[in-house]
């Protein structure tokens, strides 16, 4: 033990008044206090956008139920798809980068630890300014709204005549805002990765969670901006009365649309690459193999990077493109499947003839991967522009895109939820409330989006607030409903193992898995400077090389 | 055990890495290039659709002279932080003032194109699809003028009060970058604008 670990040690566990703590935690620039702060941030947001899409389902679970209004039905699925994708995921996902990055490359903090922390706080803006709009959406003195105009806010909907009042300025503005901080954090995580590494730490010995994390920033890069770009002119429009998405001065509705997708899609990407980079650490692990064909898992990655910013329009196929738009999108959308199979293949030659552990983490990524299988292929039966004339607007598309987002990132959140938490806190979580956390989480998942693909086939219109009670709907919404309810306790009871496990959780020491990567070197919780050495690297698995010195990696790399 | 230690064993006798301002420069600048390319796209697309006038043929003239400053500024910018670079910080000051100048004079010409569009020709932001692109791209491009000569004044105050030596020729240079990237997209506005726009 070095002596500098007692020191910090003795001194974290003083008391200090709360008021003294607040401060910290307010004033910090470390990036593992962010990451923590990105995270509590986004599960805060995630009870809050999970009961609104419990109010939609609740709404929904019977024929010409009346549950909400229609109003408040179009605020619900608004708020909840909003919420989700900019405050939910995306905080989720950029705090486990945070934390993780410097701690994987041997860095002792992000290249601007400032900025880092101010694109935390733009971000945290960015959300309480969406929920404001419950209360200030009609400027304070009527009763307030929030913005109902979807996640998408296609023109004309967005224009002052047709969403009077602030609602849809809260949402500009929030998003706005989130998407500063999106690029700040982006800009942050490249620098970082290209000039904080630690000595013998090439491009070729990153673990694959900092690579892609890399991509995901690039991404982040090309397919935010575009939509910061389209919000400007939409405050444009309403503010200073321009005619960007004005048809009767000129302007084009669906060139909004254009604008949206070629962030709406790559923003798909932005979300599931770093669900890509969990399970290409995990599934090592919990294999006992190091990963299967790494050059090939980077290209792929890099190859979903392009594809994927060139597939925008296939959300756009019933809008009356002309036949070489149609075609050209639905090749680049079956393309972009190539490389994803490619990492589907890799995942599982990592996982074959491996002595494979069943711990909660590896159970959610065996998950991850049927489900982001079919997800996926349910993608590529939507890309033929034919059969998504006869879908789009349908809930068989609900159900695909919940299936990616569901099924696919969240279950791999979760995986890393359990995989880290004994590194972020010290604290093993309970594997008891684990093991009911997946599989409470896997029959509701199951019972809720499998069923929903049928209605969608029937016809059901999405974000309609009811529907007629048309043979088998009622039925199958209902199953729908109850499997909304049963994920709804698997959140639960992942939260109450979150909080139950801080104290009383088994101590987990620096390395609880027998990882291979440099953030379980350092001790749990890390010391503020992370590492007491600038640890010096040899191969792709310094702790292997570490354990191993008979045979370590660097041999054969 | 608190901390395993890595054994510092083949420590690689050259490990140098990029300079992560520039790194960040050149992220922004990626991040910066997707805004243009979108208000871009969206001045081409709207070209002649605007319902009523006035049209671009009517009313535009081409800012020649401010043009050539504001590219000329990109050349006393280059050559200030290459001064800066060999410690010559008298000519550093003199040239970074000229780059300053320069910008300045451009943001200038800006601001009186603006008055008369909007004084004599009576084209506005919401007068027609035209007046709403032009004014949004111009403006865009315009605001990153301003910023970027906030920043150049910045240095400048520094630079006056003999804060600014070779030590700092690394930061300069990042500013340097941006200040380009300005002047490239003034390249393309340009086109776009008073040439393809007409």
């Amino acid at each position: 033990m070095s002596p500098n670990a007692i020191a910090i040690e003795n001194s974290q566990s003083e008391r200090h008044p709360w008021t003294e703590v607040l401060h910290e935690w307010v004033t910090t620039v470390d990036h593992k206090r962010l990451g923590i702060l990105y995270i509590g941030y986004a599960l805060c947001f995630l009870l809050m956008a999970g009961s609104e899409a419990l109010i939609i389902r609740i709404q929904l679970m019977r024929a010409h139920n009346d549950f909400v209004s229609p109003q408040v039905f179009n605020r619900m699925f608004t708020m909840h798809g909003t919420t989700m994708i900019f405050f939910v995921v995306m905080p989720v996902l950029f705090g486990f980068a945070n934390y993780l990055v410097p701690l994987m490359i041997g860095a002792r903090d992000m290249a601007f630890p400032r900025l880092n922390a101010f694109s935390f706080w733009l971000t945290a803006l960015g959300g309480l300014l969406l929920y404001f709009s419950f209360l200030g959406g009609s400027g304070l003195y009527g009763a307030g709204n929030a913005p109902d105009v979807g996640w998408w806010a296609y023109a004309p909907l967005g224009a002052k005549a047709f969403s009077p009042g602030h609602s849809t300025d809260y949402w500009t503005v929030a998003l706005l805002v989130s998407g500063f901080g999106s690029v700040g954090t982006a800009i942050n995580i490249i620098a970082t990765v290209f000039s904080m590494r630690c000595p013998g730490m090439h491009l070729g010995r990153m673990p694959l969670l900092v690579w892609l994390n890399l991509v995901m920033s690039g991404m982040v890069l090309l397919a935010i901006t575009p939509l910061t770009a389209a919000q400007l002119m939409l405050l444009v429009d309403r503010y200073l009365g321009g005619h960007f998405f004005d048809t009767q001065a000129g302007g084009s509705a669906t060139l909004w649309m254009h604008f949206f997708w070629i962030f709406g899609h790559p923003e798909v990407y932005v979300l599931v690459i770093p669900a890509f980079a969990f399970m290409s650490e995990i599934i090592p692990v919990f294999s006992r193999k190091p990963i299967f064909g790494y050059p090939v898992m980077v290209g792929a990655t890099v190859a979903i990077g392009f594809v994927s910013m060139s597939v925008w329009a296939h959300h756009m196929f019933t809008i009356g493109m002309n036949s070489y738009a149609n075609s050209f999108f639905a090749i680049t959308t079956m393309a972009v499947g190539v490389p994803t199979g490619i990492k589907i293949f890799n995942w599982l030659g990592t996982m074959w003839g491996g002595r494979i552990q069943f711990k909660t983490p590896m159970l959610f990524a065996i998950g991850f991967l049927g489900q982001f299988l079919i997800a996926g292929l349910t993608g590529i039966i939507q890309a033929c522009a034919p059969v998504d004339w006869q879908l789009s607007l349908s809930y068989f598309v609900v159900a695909h895109f919940h299936y990616v987002i569901v099924g696919g990132i969240l279950f791999a959140i979760f995986a890393a939820f359990y995989f880290w938490y004994p590194k972020f806190t010290g604290r093993m979580l309970s594997e008891r409330l684990g093991k009911w956390n997946f599989w409470l989480l896997f029959l509701g998942f199951h019972m809720t989006f499998d069923v929903m693909h049928v209605p969608g086939i029937l016809g059901m219109p999405r974000r309609i607030y009811t529907y007629e009670p048309r043979p088998g709907w009622e039925t199958l919404n209902l199953i729908v409903t109850i499997g909304a309810f049963i994920q709804a306790v698997a959140i639960l009871v992942f939260v109450y193992n979150l909080v139950v496990s801080y104290w009383k959780g088994a101590k987990a020491g620096n390395d609880p898995w027998d990882a291979w990567t440099l953030e379980w070197s350092a001790s749990s919780p890390p010391p503020a400077y992370n590492f007491a050495t600038i640890p010096v690297v040899a191969s792709r698995r310094p702790l292997w090389d570490l354990k191993h010195p008979e045979d370590p990696d660097s041999r054969y790399e | 055990m608190s901390s395993l230690t890595i054994p510092i064993t083949q420590a690689p006798q050259r490990w140098v890495l990029p300079d992560r301002g520039k790194v960040a420069m050149a992220g922004l600048i990626f991040a910066e290039s997707a805004i243009f390319t979108i208000f871009v796209v969206a001045y081409l697309f709207y070209i002649g659709k605007s319902v009523t006038g006035p049209t671009p043929r009517d009313v535009l003239e081409t800012p020649l002279l401010y043009t050539i400053c504001l590219l000329s500024s990109s050349m006393t910018v280059h050559f200030a932080s290459k001064s800066l670079e060999r410690g010559r910080t008298g000519a550093f000051l003199g040239l970074w003032s000229l780059t300053f100048i320069l910008g300045g004079l451009f943001l200038f010409g800006t601001a009186q194109e603006w008055h008369r569009l909007i004084y004599e020709r009576g084209l506005t932001i919401s007068t027609n699809l035209f007046g709403t692109t032009y004014y949004s791209l111009v403006g865009l491009h315009a605001f990153h003028v301003t910023a970027g000569l906030l920043m150049l004044l910045i240095v400048l105050i520094f630079s006056l009060s003999g804060r600014v030596s070779q030590r700092e020729s690394g930061r300069i240079d990042v500013l340097a970058m941006y200040w380009h990237f300005v002047d490239a997209v003034w390249v393309v506005v340009f086109t776009v604008v008073y040439i393809v726009g007409r």
